[in-house]
């Protein structure tokens, strides 16, 4: 079967107006991820896990290698990889069904089908009631919703999100991460998902790709085998968080020393 | 599982426009306003009384206000240039602002529509910018009154030179603005765009103006005083009618009344359109507050 995303000797350079002020995001990066397989990629922050997703999405250019997906390269952006980002992006002038039908308006849907879609979909993440509200009068969780109303209603294969649940509180997270469960089940897309949460990726993947500090290499890639949902306080989760306790420590100890480099 | 349990709770009430608490506050507003402008014609008629205010030169409230309709003789039911007031009137001195207002509107609204194509072309196509950004820079900083004399070689007297100096007077300022706006539009935006399938003109026209409108609406309402003083000179110069030219007459004729009345009349009609415009904003724009303090977070 093709992989839904092929990433092939993926490398990344940030180049600067000073050649010795460029810097290296990622190097060697080889991954696949399977058709409706749920992909955590775990690392410290800064260590260019983020630029892997904005690459996929095609919002940027890998200075090295090959990025497929179903099989095809990837060029301009599409709506059938859809992106989340860690604020939910809404357009404060429109309301939500109208954020929800943006791209479908963009795509030419007419007014009737797209009103129906859109009532579908916000009906599937829980905001029917919300239409005709503005992004401004809905809760930080509501809104991440819609935004992921906005990208599933372009029915994509392929799924990103880029820390969706980083400015939630905690209680909220706890939903959003099951709530995103059923909504990956039901549309048998991909998810790539990035966090710096372990028990984010715990509670979420199927697989987690474990990077380094910058440049960002894959360390390990680690297949999560529990059934779900998975309950927070599972005692096999403890051997698993000790793990990725244990593989983050050095990495996230390197990207501080870089940091405090950089900084001074 | 049930998502409606995920915080269902707004993070902040909807705004009670109007209600008890702003008809309270708005209603203090206005008495802080009426405090404000007692004092000052208090101090004044108090000068007056005391014999240090000469009435001829600097007449108080009750003396510029006594005789209104002998002062409404002064204005004019024409537009036309040198025609000698006829009558006068209420109807006169609400046609006469009715001129002037139009003069402002015209001018703003063309050198918004004007001022924001021009700022997208010189963002968006490296030709403009290198071919017109120069000048616009070398042009934004000479003051409209400066152009004064090249709005009459251009276009003689009559109403096109006012509407030509309200024009520049918002025209480089809302160029410059849309330039700096536009860079200022949170990337997520275009990127959603751009995933979503908009063309570089939908993306524009659907993304971008929008995220931008309510700032250039601010650079609109910012320069509007200025817009109403070149208005004023040009009328008082360059057109021949208008509250401009009343005030140009007065002064000629040493009609300390009729200048003190008139600008009292510009005072009062300048404000009346700030909050004219605040309005329009608050209706058409109201994602303004939303969107300067982040409405993402």
């Amino acid at each position: 079967m093709t992989p839904a995303v092929s990433c092939r000797a993926i490398g990344k350079i940030w180049r600067s107006e000073r050649s010795s002020a460029d810097v290296e995001a990622l190097r060697g990066i080889t991954f696949d991820v399977a058709p409706g397989e749920f992909v955590v990629l775990l690392g410290p922050s800064g260590c260019g896990k983020s630029s892997l997703l904005y690459m996929i999405a095609g919002l940027e250019q890998p200075t090295e290698g090959t990025l497929l997906a179903h099989g095809l390269p990837i060029g301009a952006p599409s709506a059938d990889r859809g992106l989340i980002f860690q604020e939910a992006s809404l357009f404060p002038w429109l309301t939500i069904a109208e954020n929800v039908g943006f791209g479908l308006s963009v795509a030419g849907v007419g007014g009737e089908e797209r009103r129906a879609r859109v009532a579908e979909i916000l009906r599937s993440v829980g905001l029917a009631d919300m239409l005709d509200k503005k992004p401004d009068e809905l809760s930080g969780g509501m809104r991440q919703r819609a935004a992921m109303a906005r990208a599933l209603a372009m029915r994509p294969s392929i799924l990103m999100m880029d820390e969706p649940f980083a400015a939630l509180d905690v209680q909220t997270r706890a939903k959003m991460q099951g709530f995103l469960l059923d909504v990956w089940q039901q549309s048998g897309a991909s998810v790539l998902l990035v966090t710096h949460s372990i028990d984010e990726a715990i509670a979420l993947a199927d697989r987690v790709v474990v990077f380094t500090a910058r440049p960002g290499k894959i360390k390990t890639i680690v297949p999560i085998d529990l059934p779900r949902p998975r309950p927070p306080r599972d005692p096999r989760h403890h051997a698993l968080r000790d793990l990725f306790t244990d593989l983050l420590a050095a990495e996230v100890d390197n990207a501080f020393a870089q940091q405090e480099s950089g900084a001074s | 599982m049930s998502t409606d349990a995920i915080d269902a709770t707004p993070s902040r009430p909807p705004e009670d426009r109007g209600g008890h608490g702003a008809g309270l506050a708005s209603l203090r507003q206005f008495a802080w306003g009426v405090i404000s402008v007692s004092l000052f014609a208090g101090f004044w008629e108090f000068s007056w009384a005391m014999g240090w205010a000469n009435p001829l030169l600097l007449p108080p409230p009750h003396l510029f206000l006594a005789d209104i309709p002998q002062t409404l003789k002064y204005f004019d039911t024409s537009n036309r240039i040198g025609s000698s007031a006829s009558g006068g009137g209420v109807m006169a001195l609400l046609k006469t602002v009715g001129w002037t207002t139009m003069r402002v509107v015209l001018g703003l609204i063309l050198g918004f529509i004007a001022g924001v194509g021009v700022g997208a072309l010189i963002r968006y196509f490296a030709p403009a910018r290198n071919l017109v950004l120069p000048l616009v820079t070398l042009l934004a900083p000479i003051s409209p009154v400066a152009w004064l004399p090249v709005s009459i070689f251009l276009f003689g007297i009559g109403d096109v030179p006012a509407i030509f100096l309200v024009f520049i007077a918002i025209f480089f300022a809302i160029v410059l603005s849309t330039i700096g706006q536009i860079d200022g539009v949170p990337i997520n935006y275009i990127h959603v765009a751009r995933i979503m399938g908009a063309s570089r003109f939908q993306t524009f026209w659907r993304v971008v103006l929008p995220a931008i409108l309510p700032s250039l609406f601010m650079t609109l309402r910012l320069n509007l005083f200025a817009a109403w003083m070149v208005v004023l000179i040009a009328e008082a110069i360059g057109v021949g009618s208008g509250l401009g030219q009343i005030v140009a007459v007065a002064r000629a004729t040493f009609n300390a009344k009729l200048v003190f009345f008139t600008m009292a009349i510009i005072g009062l009609v300048g404000f009346l359109f700030d909050a004219a415009l605040r309005e329009i904003q608050r209706r058409m724009l109201w994602w303004i507050s939303s969107s300067k303090t982040g409405a993402s977070l």
